[in-house]
């Protein structure tokens, strides 16, 4: 029978997340993960701007912010000079999708050899619930509040999909977190990402949907609802590249 | 030491990879283009790592990584680009990180031109970013004097732990001379012991970079840094004094326009005329005794000299001379360069006006 | 058997809602932060499957295999 013990990555204290938020579950399955490989002592988390950045006082090892968006440049930097380090973003997805577009585009298709972790909850949530890239359509946020119209503000960014086009990148894939199926995949989808780094394979990608109670306005347990009905069946969650797998 | 006829920029990246630089993370803009693509090649000979960024943003953020795990980082750019990098050398201050950013001036603002001038004076002592921190500003005049400072200036930014700037305009980092480089830097990491990425050295803690404090904290990291940036007025100042002893105008100027003025200054020395100049090296910190202990019984005016339209340097001047005498202003800009028969007209009228 | 850190706990209730064998309930008491939190109400029909702790977004649920 399995068991369950709470990861020496994480300080022994409660994060700074809302109750119910899966940004809070998102950073525990890497903690998790980084235990499970024994990598507390040689893992990095370079944190983003927005509600990653809460990780800041969650991470018990090697951590440093990043400017907004600008988490796989500082990666980029550490990694080429430590390159035995395991080295992994944690980003949001305005963070990422938005204002940081050209970093991630650019790092991954220079396949540099970490890991990028993308918690996207569809929306800013520590600036209070204003549109992101990833906001679906009709959804209701604090700049779109009629509910996301494509005529004015276009679609929703599906990273998964324009990362999994690069040459570069060897594993993308998208998790969603709502539910136990969903997350023993997205941690066991974490661990390859991190193995594969640790090989020296390449750069890797890991979305994970999340969702933000507190600027959807729901319960948590709603949100675990609203996403089988709204997000997973437009972000589908799956195997986008893998590149060792395909040998 | 070993001598060498070198163009600026590429003085300036040797002197760099001898003073220990080991990273380099740049995005092409002229006239600085010579610095990257002279890194390029010579970092990987030393073990170091290159990075062509895919922006100016994504190149300083590049360097804030690089430095956090104790390496000696650089990279360089021009007006335009500093501007973008202004977020990135914020952070450094705030995360207190060392790092060196070297700005080829060109002329401003906007895209301006890409010809030399000395518009970002203003930029490079006051607001280098947001949030209201100071970098240490060198402004060579000759490529030898670049080389050196350029060598040491690692020394300054662990020192203090934040970003130091090195400013020169198109003008040197064009022109080729002969300079004199000094040996290869023995890389020693053990005072990056406390502040970079643990681990680093077989150190077993862990490490929080942060760019982002709680409020208290904050404050006390400004106050902290309040109190360095007077012990730099106190032990950091580099100025060059020419010819002031006896000197009834005085010429402040830096980088290439002290050159020129230079070149006038002697010209009227040889016509009888007792001028003589103050150089800043460190733009900040500003070499204010110089300015304020001239006597003013004897000077009967100030003339600031720069390339660039209005005077940046002016209002420093002014309030270390503190209306004890007239400041002028000369200069060029847009990507103009000064020139000899310029600058002698521009001190002439004055001096012989009586100004 | 399954061990309910009061103080991480924010009172979600994932753990609720996905335990298979439906033991877990609100309790009725606040923690010292002021959540309510989870309580196991039958630790025989405890499996420790630990589906409540990979639910748990605040790794507040630790899980002990049991014997045999």
């Amino acid at each position: 029978m399995p068991s369950y013990k709470r990861p020496s990555a994480l300080l022994p204290m409660s994060t700074g997340y809302c109750p119910g938020c899966l940004h809070a579950l998102a950073t525990r399955l890497v903690a998790d993960v980084v235990d499970e490989l024994n990598q507390q002592k040689n893992a990095i988390n370079v944190i983003s701007v927005g509600c990653s950045a809460l990780n800041l006082y969650s991470w018990s090892g090697d951590e440093i912010g990043a400017a907004h968006g600008r988490a796989p440049a500082v990666a980029t930097g550490i990694k080429r000079c430590l390159p035995d380090r395991l080295v992994f973003t944690y980003q949001g997805d305005g963070d990422l999708a938005a204002i940081g577009l050209a970093e991630i585009m650019s790092a991954a298709n220079r396949g540099e050899n970490f890991t990028v972790i993308f918690a996207n909850n569809q929306t800013y949530g520590m600036t209070g619930g204003q549109m992101a890239p990833t906001t679906l359509i009709g959804q209701k946020s604090t700049t779109t509040p009629f509910g996301r119209d494509a005529a004015t503000t276009g679609y929703p960014l599906k990273m998964c999909e324009l990362i999994s086009v690069l040459e570069a990148p060897v594993f993308v894939a998208r998790y969603a977190l709502n539910s136990p199926k969903g997350v023993m995949d997205a941690k066991k989808g974490i661990k390859k990402a991190f193995e594969l780094q640790l090989a020296g394979k390449g750069f890797t990608f890991i979305e994970l949907l999340t969702n933000c109670p507190t600027n959807w306005g729901m319960s948590p347990l709603d949100t675990l609802d609203y996403m089988n009905t709204n997000t997973i069946p437009y972000f589908v969650p799956g195997v986008y590249k893998d590149k060792e797998g395909e040998k | 030491m070993e001598k060498r006829f070198m163009k600026g920029c590429e003085a300036i990246a040797e002197a760099a990879v001898r003073g220990g630089c080991r990273f380099f993370a740049g995005y092409p803009i002229t006239p600085q283009n010579e610095i990257p693509e002279y890194l390029s090649k010579r970092l990987p000979e030393v073990g170091g790592a290159f990075v062509q960024g895919e922006s100016e943003v994504a190149s300083i953020n590049m360097v804030y990584g690089a430095a956090a795990t104790g390496t000696r980082a650089l990279t360089s750019s021009s007006g335009p680009g500093i501007s973008l990098k202004a977020e990135g050398i914020s952070y450094l201050a705030s995360a207190q990180l060392p790092a060196v950013i070297v700005n080829i001036s060109r002329g401003g603002p906007g895209l301006g031109s890409i010809q030399p001038a000395q518009s970002d004076y203003l930029q490079a002592t006051k607001a280098l970013g947001h949030g209201g921190f100071r970098a240490m500003v060198f402004a060579p005049a000759t490529l030898q004097e670049a080389v050196d400072l350029t060598y040491n200036a690692w020394e300054y930014a662990e020192r203090d732990r934040g970003p130091v700037l090195i400013l020169m305009d198109g003008c040197l980092g064009a022109i080729m001379e002969e300079v004199e480089l000094p040996e290869m830097k023995e890389l020693n990491y053990d005072n990056t012991e406390d502040w970079c990425l643990a681990r680093v050295n077989g150190r077993e803690d862990s490490h929080m970079i942060t760019p982002i404090l709680p409020e208290l904290a904050l404050e006390m990291l400004n106050k902290f840094k309040g109190m360095t940036y007077k012990m730099w007025e106190m032990a950091d100042v580099k100025v060059e004094e020419y010819l002031l002893d006896d000197a009834e105008y005085v010429v402040v100027a830096y980088g290439i326009a002290a050159r020129v003025a230079k070149e006038a200054i002697n010209t009227l020395r040889e016509q009888g005329h007792k001028v003589g100049m103050i150089r800043p090296i460190t733009l900040y910190p500003f070499p204010k005794a110089s300015l304020d202990n001239l006597d003013y019984e004897k000077v009967k005016a100030i003339i600031d000299i720069e390339m660039t339209i209005p005077a940046q340097m002016r209002d420093d001047i002014e309030l270390q001379v503190k209306g004890r005498c007239p400041v002028h202003e000369y200069g060029r800009s847009g990507g103009i360069l000064l020139d000899d028969d310029g600058v002698l007209e521009a001190i002439e009228n004055i001096v012989k006006g009586g100004a | 058997m399954i061990t309910i850190n009061a103080l991480m706990c924010k009172g979600c209730g994932y753990c609720i809602k996905f335990c298979p064998k439906h033991i877990l309930e609100m309790g009725k008491e606040r923690s010292q932060k002021g959540h309510f939190y989870p309580v196991n109400i039958n630790e025989e029909a405890c499996t420790t499957c630990a589906v409540c702790a990979l639910m748990c977004p605040e790794a507040a649920i630790e899980v002990e295999a049991k014997e045999g």
